[in-house]
């Protein structure tokens, strides 16, 4: 059984099918259409909803797709849908402000940028944000919805307007009250999904500590590990598989964990890009720009590193930034733990070192040298929430005038995320000059043979490869000249 | 009485009404949202609340199946066998149909033959339906049709331009228009050239797929629930499917959640195979495309390649023009004929070409039928006239707006004789009346800075080595009214109950162009009550029949004059029946405020139905409404195909990257021509709305096929629509002041639904502007679009080697 908040309905569920999604559910099962399918692969946020989650004695409010959620990972949180938000009658002030602002035309992606707007309320009202909504700011909220009709414009005012101080005064939810509804769920025990269909049992299973997962999964290693799912529920949603058995990573303690030691970062699995954003972009502030491009708000609050490792894809981008820094993960397999660089990881296409019932426990980053720097590029036709076409990751150490250290990372250019060995090889411990990177784009031409797919041509791959290296160059050499169009003033 | 009664006929009530309107209620009346004011979306509320009913939000009815079709895996090939055994026994599967279980017509080709609804024998593209199954879920229903087991005999696919240029493979046959004497003009013109330019295609992405509800009734008939921009002819399709009279089918569309002309055709084959699965199945069938089927299975934007050969003076000149417009129309007709049509009547864009030949060919390859999309290919061809412009201007040395207000028609005032008639006639033999461009270019010019910015951008440019700034203005001169004749009519229908409250109807579809409102500002405006008072219900073909699609940006100026026609026949029954009660004349009755004045006396508006109720007074009325004007002979490909233009100019500025070929659009600065605005803010919506579209289209929208003509780009995760991040930084909208459209159309307003999406072409040749400078504006950079990072690049490295050969 879960238990969850739906709204204000407390809720038990049990026997229901472990690849039902949020959206499923809510649209067939509860009748609540106000949250819409647009595309059911989390690329348009028309089905946009938020989850509050207890977090050190408040809640934290983020968005998601509902449509590649799964329900079972719901035990213990609230789920609000577009129907809470005016349930007192009056429209709440991000609805209200996108009547105002002419926010909606065809309507049918407004519900989605209502509980963006929502989420982006709740999170500047709790840090008392009174400044008004930047356009940097809508885009972290907002770029994950698309809207094919109105071109943005009065979207993004009704943020403004949504989020002015005496706005953000209108509406408090009653966290207090809430918290302590969840705590009762949470006290009520751990949750577990059973389902009894034509004589198959089904499971979603929700272990809460690292024992517990090895455990369940060593002994049913064909089972699938669930942490975000903004990539597994397309197997769901896209491929119309069944999944009988998911063990859900996102209520695991010590997978959630993020710890900071003296010599390095110790990320979790399940921790998500949006959580782990800020202490990766304290040690390195290439990080901050570059996540907000990956995927969207929604996708990097379900997203987890872990996951983008496990998952293995060429055009993740997290591969790439790991593999520079040299991250080392601790894998686990029953009670056995090994620990593994990054770049021995990946195998082949989809193919990893991890053994049937191993899992990804967490990863282990070395923290930032003053000597050295992290430089981060991503290639792909639209800015936010799109696919790298090209991924280069980069990490340098420049000592008197030489290439003392570098480590590339690239994406895109292979069929696993790969450092570009011979490239580096032909720019380390020589003179950091055009000279050398001429050599090493050189090099990094003939070292890749990348695909040509939808995303970019073979040749342009290769091409862009060798000029973010360029780029690399100018940008250490000459800070005066501007390069990056994106941020641009 | 009787006098007075034939001064009531008809005509003379409309005339009285109408010179009142523009004399005292003109749109600017103060008070609620009427005419002229920024009425909110009829919707807007329901939207935020999530309470907007779109077809998939409807309660399920008891029994309700769900459908999904089997498709093709191949581009062109015959069907050997067909197994369908599996398919049957899927679990949750009670029907399954194939083209032998369709009862009436299996062609649903809208205006040519060509499209079936399933194909028995041989497949023309890849997500071709074949069969059809009705399932107790759409889960059910989408892994069942997967175990069909179909044999084929696989063929040849035609799948370019090329191909089936070289192969004279056409859906329809060319068509040509001409002007002067090309052929001796571009013969005696001092400089020619020669260019081409790749425009394209664009997916939809209406962020509701497509969907439709078939509901079984009595008699055979069905009740259809469609998203769909053309009820009546989904009522016809599904009538001649099921081989029932019109009169059996009823088709109801309250909104989409977006068309953009996706909905225009092909939102009928799903209404019909609900219509057949339902009549087997004796339930109510949905019929709703997952994401990737409706990427994959219904037509786009047409891609074009558009060749021109142009003789110009040494100013810039355009002397001749010898214009091909290639669309690619897939494997049917469609509606390609008119939308190739369209590219051709738009080929001159803005501009006079003195002698010219304009020839248009409809490539028929094997994928799916293209379709409409806003601006029905006026937009591709236009960009066979700014191609021109730009490649002119490297030419002969000037920026480019030069050449663009030399050789723009000219305007009324400048208007002198010339022997073909003066430099105002388009090569299709129309003359260009209430020319705005020429004075909106130098409008626009003065209040974006143009000089100054660009003068700017040349000297960032040269201090900066890697990114590269560009400004382009660009205009839209877009013909409105349907070229197809006699889709330009439509009809209302009026109901005010006793309450004083107002039921409207009319032919004309919600898309989310805020058309419901509008036209309930119409009706609000004649009776001179609160827009609340009116309802719009549902496009309905049981309650205003024989419709036109809701497309060519027409809805508002057809079914706004449909709407105040039939405001105005009941108007005019009340201004009777007031000067029989109270005594009066016809110029002492008028309507004000929520109020009918009678004399002395003013009641309130629902009071005074109430005593015209007693008195016995009908208070429901259609009204009709047809484009005056209008001609067209195709034969000699000359007439007056348009009511009217409308106008725009935009100004867009840019920042290349010339490592990578990323951009972003800094700024944009538009002006356009709304006429005399019914709704600014609704306009000022379409207009913003159709910028991004167009530059999407012009820049990230990549439509990818592989070799075998299997879509690539089939889902948001590998076709990319602008996002927030897209919109430029400064994005300045005004609309055209105190420039009321000179034609009787309502209340002196301009259609704009399509116009302002090519206003994105300015976006297009900011890129080329940039890229030009890397060497010193000499060079034309061959730029084709969708202009992706990868597109731009390769053009920086084009004009870059065509500079050093030069």
């Amino acid at each position: 059984m879960i238990r969850f908040l739906l709204n204000d309905d407390a809720l038990e569920l049990d026997n229901f099918d472990p690849d039902l999604t949020i959206l499923e559910f809510l649209r067939t099962n509860k009748g609540l259409t106000g949250t819409k399918e647009g595309c059911a692969s989390g690329d348009c946020g028309a089905c946009t909803a938020v989850i509050a989650t207890e977090e050190n004695g408040a809640l934290a409010y983020r968005s998601i797709n509902t449509c590649i959620t799964f329900l079972g990972g719901l035990h213990g949180k609230q789920l609000i849908t577009v129907e809470y938000l005016n349930r007192r009658g009056a429209l709440h002030p991000v609805q209200q402000a996108m009547v105002d602002q002419h926010g909606s035309q065809c309507g049918f992606c407004t519900p989605g940028f209502v509980m963006s707007l929502y989420a982006l309320y709740q999170h500047k009202q709790q840090k008392a944000d009174t400044r008004a909504c930047s356009r940097q700011e809508g885009e972290a909220y907002l770029a994950g919805n698309l809207c094919r009709c109105t071109g943005y414009r009065p979207i993004l005012d009704a943020a403004r307007q949504a989020t002015s101080p005496e706005q953000l005064a209108q509406i408090k939810e009653d966290e207090a009250a809430i918290c302590a509804r969840l705590a009762a769920i949470k006290a009520q025990g751990p949750g577990s999904v059973t389902r009894e269909d034509q004589g198959v049992t089904k499971h979603f299973h929700l272990p809460t500590n690292l024992d517990q997962l090895a455990q369940f999964y060593d002994a049913a290693p064909s089972a699938r590990l669930l942490a975000g799912g903004t990539d597994l529920a397309l197997e769901v949603t896209q491929q119309l598989k069944q999944l009988d058995n998911i063990i859900y990573v996102g209520a695991v303690d010590e997978m959630n964990a993020l710890t900071v030691t003296e010599d390095t970062l110790e990320i979790g699995a399940a921790v998500t890009y949006e959580r782990a954003m800020s202490a990766l972009s304290q040690e390195y502030p290439d990080i901050e720009p570059f996540l907000e491009r990956l995927g969207s708000m929604q996708v990097r609050n379900q997203g987890t590193l872990g996951g983008n490792i496990g998952n293995a894809s060429p055009i993740g981008d997290m591969p790439p930034v790991l593999l520079a820094l040299n991250a080392v993960l601790t894998l686990r397999k029953g009670e056995q733990s090994r620990r593994l660089p990054l770049d021995q990881f990946f195998l082949d296409y989809k193919k990893t070192a991890l053994q049937p019932g191993e899992f990804i426990a967490s990863i282990s980053i070395p923290r930032a040298r003053p000597d050295a720097s992290l430089h981060l590029y991503k290639v792909s036709k639209r800015l936010e929430d799109d696919i790298s076409a090209v991924c280069l990751a980069c990490y340098l150490k420049i000592e008197n005038g030489s290439v003392a250290e570098i480590r590339l990372g690239v994406g895109g250019m292979a069929a696993i995320p790969k450092r570009a060995m011979l490239t580096e090889q032909a720019m380390l411990q020589q003179p950091w000059t055009p000279d050398t990177i001429q050599a090493a784009q050189t090099a990094i031409m003939q070292e890749f043979s990348p695909l040509s797919d939808v995303r970019a041509s073979a040749d342009y791959r290769r091409k862009v490869a060798a000029n973010l290296l360029q780029r690399l160059y100018i940008e250490s050499a000459d800070g005066a000249v501007a390069t990056r169009v994106f941020h641009y003033a | 009485m009787r006098d007075l009664l034939n001064k009531l006929g008809k005509p003379l009530e409309v005339k009285l009404d109408s010179a009142a309107l523009a004399q005292s209620q003109a749109p600017t009346t103060q008070g609620s949202p009427k005419a002229g004011r920024d009425a909110k979306h009829d919707s807007a509320h329901k939207h935020v609340a999530g309470a907007a009913q779109y077809i998939d939000d409807r309660f399920p009815h008891a029994g309700q199946l769900y459908g999904c079709v089997g498709k093709s895996p191949h581009a062109h090939a015959r069907v050997i066998s067909m197994n369908l055994d599996k398919v049957r026994a899927a679990p949750g599967v009670l029907c399954v149909i194939t083209a032998d279980d369709i009862p009436g017509h299996l062609d649903i080709g809208p205006v040519f033959p060509g499209d079936m609804l399933l194909v028995k024998d041989k497949v023309e593209f890849v997500g071709q339906p074949l069969f059809a199954v009705a399932a107790e879920s759409h889960a059910a229903a989408r892994r069942a049709v997967k175990l069909a087991e179909v044999e084929y005999e696989v063929l040849p696919a035609t799948l370019t331009i090329e191909d089936a240029l070289q192969q004279q493979l056409f859906v329809r046959p060319p068509h040509q228009m001409r002007l002067g004497e090309p052929e001796t003009a571009l013969a005696n013109a001092p400089n020619r050239l020669h260019g081409d330019i790749e425009v394209g295609g664009q997916e939809h992405f209406y962020l509701e797929g497509q969907i439709s509800l078939a509901i079984p009734e009595e008699d055979g008939g069905m009740h259809i629930f469609a998203s769909s921009q053309h009820p009546s002819e989904v009522q016809k399709l599904v009538a001649e499917v099921l081989d029932v009279p019109f009169n059996r089918i009823t088709v109801d569309v309250r909104r989409m959640g977006g068309g953009f002309g996706g909905k225009e055709t092909q939102a009928a084959p799903w209404a019909c195979l609900a219509a057949v699965l339902a009549r087997k199945s004796g339930r109510p069938v949905k019929f709703r495309l997952s994401r990737s089927d409706d990427m994959e299975m219904t037509g786009k934007r047409h891609h074009f390649h558009n060749l021109f050969d142009v003789g110009f003076d040494d100013e810039g000149r355009i002397l001749g023009a010898d214009i091909t417009v290639n669309g690619l129309c897939g494997y049917s007709p469609d509606l390609s004929d008119a939308i190739v049509d369209r590219a051709m009547f738009h080929s001159d864009n803005a501009y006079f070409l003195a002698n010219a030949s304009i020839t248009g060919n409809r490539c028929k390859t094997h994928t799916v039928s293209n379709t409409a999309f806003r601006g029905f290919g006026g937009p591709q061809g236009m960009m066979a006239a700014e191609a021109m412009i730009e490649a002119i201007a490297r030419r002969v040395g000037k920026d480019p707006v030069e050449i663009r207000l030399l050789n723009y028609y000219r305007e009324d005032h400048e208007r002198y004789d010339f022997k073909q008639g003066g430099y105002d006639v388009t090569p299709y033999h129309q003359k260009v009346e209430q020319n705005l461009i020429p004075l909106m270019t130098r409008k626009l010019m003065a209040d974006a800075d143009y000089h100054a910015r660009k003068a700017a951008i040349r000297a960032f440019n040269a201090s900066s080595p890697i990114l590269k700034k560009g400004l382009a203005l660009t205009p839209v001169k877009f013909g409105i009214s349907f070229t197809v004749q006699h889709l330009n009519q439509a009809g209302a229908l009026i109901h005010i109950y006793t309450d004083g409250s107002i039921h409207l109807n009319h032919g004309g579809t919600e898309m989310g162009q805020g058309l419901y409102t509008k036209v309930a500002q119409i009706v609000a405006q004649e009776f001179q009550v609160d827009v609340d008072n009116i309802v719009v219900s549902a496009a309905r073909t049981d309650k205003v029949p024989n419709t036109s699609p809701t497309a060519a940006s027409s809805g508002t100026d057809l079914n706004g004059k449909a709407a105040q026609n039939a405001a105005q026949t009941i108007k005019g029954r009340l201004i009777e029946f007031a000067c029989e009660q109270y005594q009066v004349t016809p110029e002492q009755v008028y309507f004000a405020d929520n109020n009918v004045h009678v004399g002395e006396k003013a009641f309130p508006f629902a009071e005074f139905i109430q005593q015209a109720y007693m008195g016995r007074v009908s208070l429901s009325a259609t009204g009709f409404y047809k484009t005056p004007k209008i001609h067209y002979d195709r034969d000699t490909a000359s007439g007056r195909p348009f009511f009217y233009f409308a106008n725009g100019v935009a100004a867009s500025e840019v920042v290349v990257d010339t490592l990578t070929g990323e951009y972003k659009v800094l700024r944009a600065d538009i002006l356009h021509d709304v006429g005399k605005s019914l709704n600014p803010a609704i306009d000022i919506g379409q207009i913003e709305g159709g910028f991004i579209q167009g530059m999407g289209w012009l820049t990230t929208e990549e439509v990818c096929w592989d070799a075998n003509g299997r879509l690539l780009s089939n889902s948001p995760a590998n076709y990319k629509i602008p996002t927030l991040g897209d919109l430029p930084e400064v994005l300045n909208v005004e609309l055209l002041p105190n420039e009321p459209n000179r034609e009787e159309t309502i209340y002196h307003s301009k259609a704009v639904g399509e116009p302002p999406f090519m206003l994105a072409i300015s976006v297009w040749c900011a890129l080329k502007d940039a890229i030009s400078s890397l060497t010193d504006y000499r060079i034309d950079p061959p730029l084709h679009t969708p202009s992706t990072p990868e597109k731009v690049l390769a053009a920086v490295e084009a004009t870059l080697s065509a500079a050093k050969g030069e």
